[in-house]
């Protein structure tokens, strides 16, 4: 009979620990309700107490890293999108970047306003459904769970409204290019903005409400699935995750980008890095993101959205064979790309393009942080660490 | 009218009106389940979405009847009907009106909790034999679950028992016809064991937050992971059988069963259980589940001495009260 696990190690040999093979092996996925996509972990499972844990990825992969050395910059940009589904924009704005700090390009100041809006409330957006979602792991889909993720889409639909209304699309909208955007916004859409946030606004108040007075949803993640702060920066977690371990890192605020810098960010920690405060945390970001759509709204400068003479061909676009790494704040921490220009359709396409997903890192924890745990607290740690497949594996 | 002759057609009625309404239960719950969520629920067949439950039924029974390569058949076989035959069984001693009942034993809460007790066997038989590592996490769940559940929620049926000094269910409620419904029993003993008789039954027939043996967010679908077409509708039917015969359980050792002004026995006894099962299906579509541990802990921690603290309480309340006479 195995002994109880009394301290972490994630390379456990089971071979050694449990030479009778008494453990259980449940492969959690890849065909799983709860691993937000197609992932897989191997538990080796001590009655329910989880002994080991080794995550595998890969089940979603695109090879999208390698379609954009073939398709030109013009055309990478729908295809990235399709990264981290949960917030597309987020993913174009972490491209069209890093081709404008390499090609030096001065990207109009109503542009830039306008990408800071559309990713303030694609982070709402992004934390939205990952609210609604991780109700579904702790109730289930036919429960109280289901009706905490109704209520959060039903939010989320409204803020999907709104990028319609701009760009024609709910989702993957192609929205950026490289110099400036696509899409400009109306005097309507700033009108239905500010309505939509306040509703979202109240809304928000009363899931912060859930998880302050709940016993149940209090219990089910206090003191459970905890993240050392160190350990999450050795491993390169960024984002809530991390500031929800006390690391105090915000990449609008530490390095701004668009207009942040102008902008007075607010950033949340925690110090007890586990599902409650990872929750809390999130909540308060939406907070904060609406805060910040609030304040800049109605000041968003007349002029040009489009930085750069439009080219009809796509390959107009033409980055020489240098190299940069660019970081955005995604909502789930820092999505940065390292771009190596030069490459085929004579420079109209990346020799390399390296999307560092903070997905990927988020998932390295599950090793670590899963061991001692049952199966349910499992679940409700993978929905805390908000890992999107489509940019775990690309 | 002899009384086995009696027994067995008002058994025979019970047992359809109970399944009926079991079966269109569930189109009421996603009703309302919708209504709670902004959604409107099943709208297309028939009036309102009424015919959809049929619909579904008639689904079920087309399917596939799968039999997994390395389940054991004969017991895979048999826990989908005995789930539904156990938890039927139980309704045979509940009184819907002073008339309307199969049998009117004299050991009737005993029987009630002997055969509610039993539901816990084919749920685990179900999960064994489906031979599926979901399934067997489930079934451990539920053993685990079920058999705590079972002291507390005992216990808390005792309370009736011991005020009206009869296990006779008819006997039960004509007591509290006479003096107050239990639940309204001065000092709130009745009180406190509804509230743990309620969360246990939510515990045995797993609902919400109970429902940790089907879990179907960490455990795919818990012990039913491996069950198709109508099995799978039967564990299901099952389930809401239990839910609504511990609604009408309740109804009679606590709300005093037929007893109420105006109406005939029969209405009043109906809408309690009603109103019990719809309090069901909010909390389902409300909460969020506990996790295993936290689940022993509730039961072990405080529901199991609450209620023998109120057992000897309403014991000693008796004692008193024949020792004045």
């Amino acid at each position: 009979m195995p002994r109880r696990v009394t301290e972490v190690d994630p390379h456990l040999d089971i071979e050694t620990y449990d030479p009778s093979a008494d453990l259980m092996v449940l492969n959690l996925g890849p065909q799983h309700p709860s691993t937000h996509g197609v992932f897989r972990v191997k538990l080796y499972l001590d009655g329910e107490i989880i002994v080991k844990a080794v995550p595998y990825a890969g089940y979603l992969h695109r090879g999208v890293e390698k379609l954009c050395e073939e398709l030109t910059f013009v055309q990478i940009i729908p295809v990235v999108d399709k990264n981290d589904y949960v917030s597309p924009m987020m993913n174009e704005q972490a491209i069209v970047m890093a081709c404008e700090a390499m090609l030096e390009i001065e990207v109009p100041r109503r542009a830039l306003y306008l990408r800071t809006i559309f990713a303030e409330l694609q982070r709402v957006a992004s934390h939205l459904l990952w609210l609604g979602t991780f109700g579904m792991d702790l109730g289930g889909a036919l429960g109280g769970g289901a009706s905490l993720f109704m209520y959060c889409f039903r939010e989320r639909e409204t803020i999907l409204g709104l990028f319609e209304e701009v760009t024609g699309c709910r989702f993957h909208y192609n929205t950026h290019a490289v110099g400036g955007n696509r899409h400009d916004i109306t005097p309507k859409f700033c009108r239905d903005t500010k309505t939509t946030i306040e509703v979202i606004a109240k809304r928000i108040e009363e899931y912060i409400q859930i998880f302050s007075s709940n016993r149940i949803y209090r219990d089910r993640t206090q003191g459970v699935g905890v993240l050392d702060g160190d350990l999450a920066v050795s491993l390169g977690i960024t984002g809530p995750l991390a500031r929800a371990s006390g690391v105090d890192h915000d990449l609008r605020r530490d390095a701004p980008y668009h207009i942040y810098g102008e902008l007075d960010v607010n950033v949340f920690t925690e110090s007890a890095g586990d599902c409650l405060a990872r929750t809390l945390v999130r909540l308060q970001e939406m907070c904060e993101s609406i805060r910040i759509v609030r304040e800049i709204i109605d000041s968003v400068p007349e002029g040009p959205i489009l930085g750069i003479k439009p080219g009809k061909s796509p390959t107009h676009i033409k980055i020489e064979s240098s190299q940069r790494y660019t970081c955005i704040e995604s909502p789930r921490g820092e999505l940065g790309t390292y771009l190596i220009g030069g490459g085929s359709n004579r420079g109209a396409s990346a020799y390399r393009l390296k999307i560092r997903s903070p997905s990927l890192h988020a998932v390295s924890c599950i090793p670590y942080v899963f061991p001692g745990h049952t199966v349910s607290d499992a679940i409700a740690i993978l929905g805390t660490l908000d890992p999107i497949m489509g940019e775990v594996d690309r | 009218m002899t009384p086995l002759v009696h027994g067995a057609v008002w058994g025979v009625v019970i047992a359809t009106v109970l399944v009926t309404v079991a079966v269109f239960s569930i189109w009421f719950e996603r009703k309302f389940a919708a209504r709670m969520q902004t959604r409107y629920g099943p709208t297309l067949v028939g009036p309102a979405g009424l015919l959809q439950i049929v619909a579904d039924a008639l689904k079920m029974m087309q399917k596939e009847d799968i039999l997994p390569q390395k389940a054991d058949p004969m017991l895979f076989r048999l826990a989908p009907p005995c789930a539904v035959i156990f938890t039927l069984a139980a309704a045979a001693v509940i009184p819907f009106d002073e008339d309307v009942l199969a049998a009117d034993l004299d050991i009737g809460v005993l029987f009630l909790l002997a055969v509610g007790g039993l539901v816990v066997f084919p749920v685990w038989v179900a999960g064994w034999a489906s031979n599926n590592k979901y399934a067997l996490l489930g079934a451990m769940r539920a053993v685990a679950q079920g058999i705590a559940y079972e002291i507390p929620l005992v216990l808390s049926a005792m309370v009736p028992v011991v005020l009206a000094q009869s296990m006779r269910l008819s006997d039960i409620i004509s007591v509290q016809a006479e003096t107050h419904w239990f639940v309204f029993w001065p000092l709130g003993p009745g009180l406190i064991a509804f509230v743990i008789f309620f969360i246990c039954s939510l515990a045995e027939a797993n609902r919400i937050p109970f429902d940790i043996p089907e879990a179907e967010s960490e455990l795919v679908a818990g012990v039913t992971t491996e069950y198709a077409g109508m099995r799978f509708g039967l564990l299901q039917m099952a389930e809401y059988l239990h839910t609504l015969i511990a609604s009408a359980v309740a109804a009679a050792i606590f709300f005093g069963g037929w007893d109420g002004p105006f109406a005939s026995g029969l209405h009043w006894m109906v809408l309690k259980t009603l109103v019990l099962f719809f309090m069901i299906f909010w909390i389902r579509w409300s909460l969020v589940r506990f996790r295993s541990d936290q689940l022993m802990a509730l039961c072990w921690k405080y529901l199991l001495p609450l209620s023998l603290v109120l057992v000897m309480l309403s014991a000693l309340f008796v004692y008193v009260r024949a020792m004045d006479a």
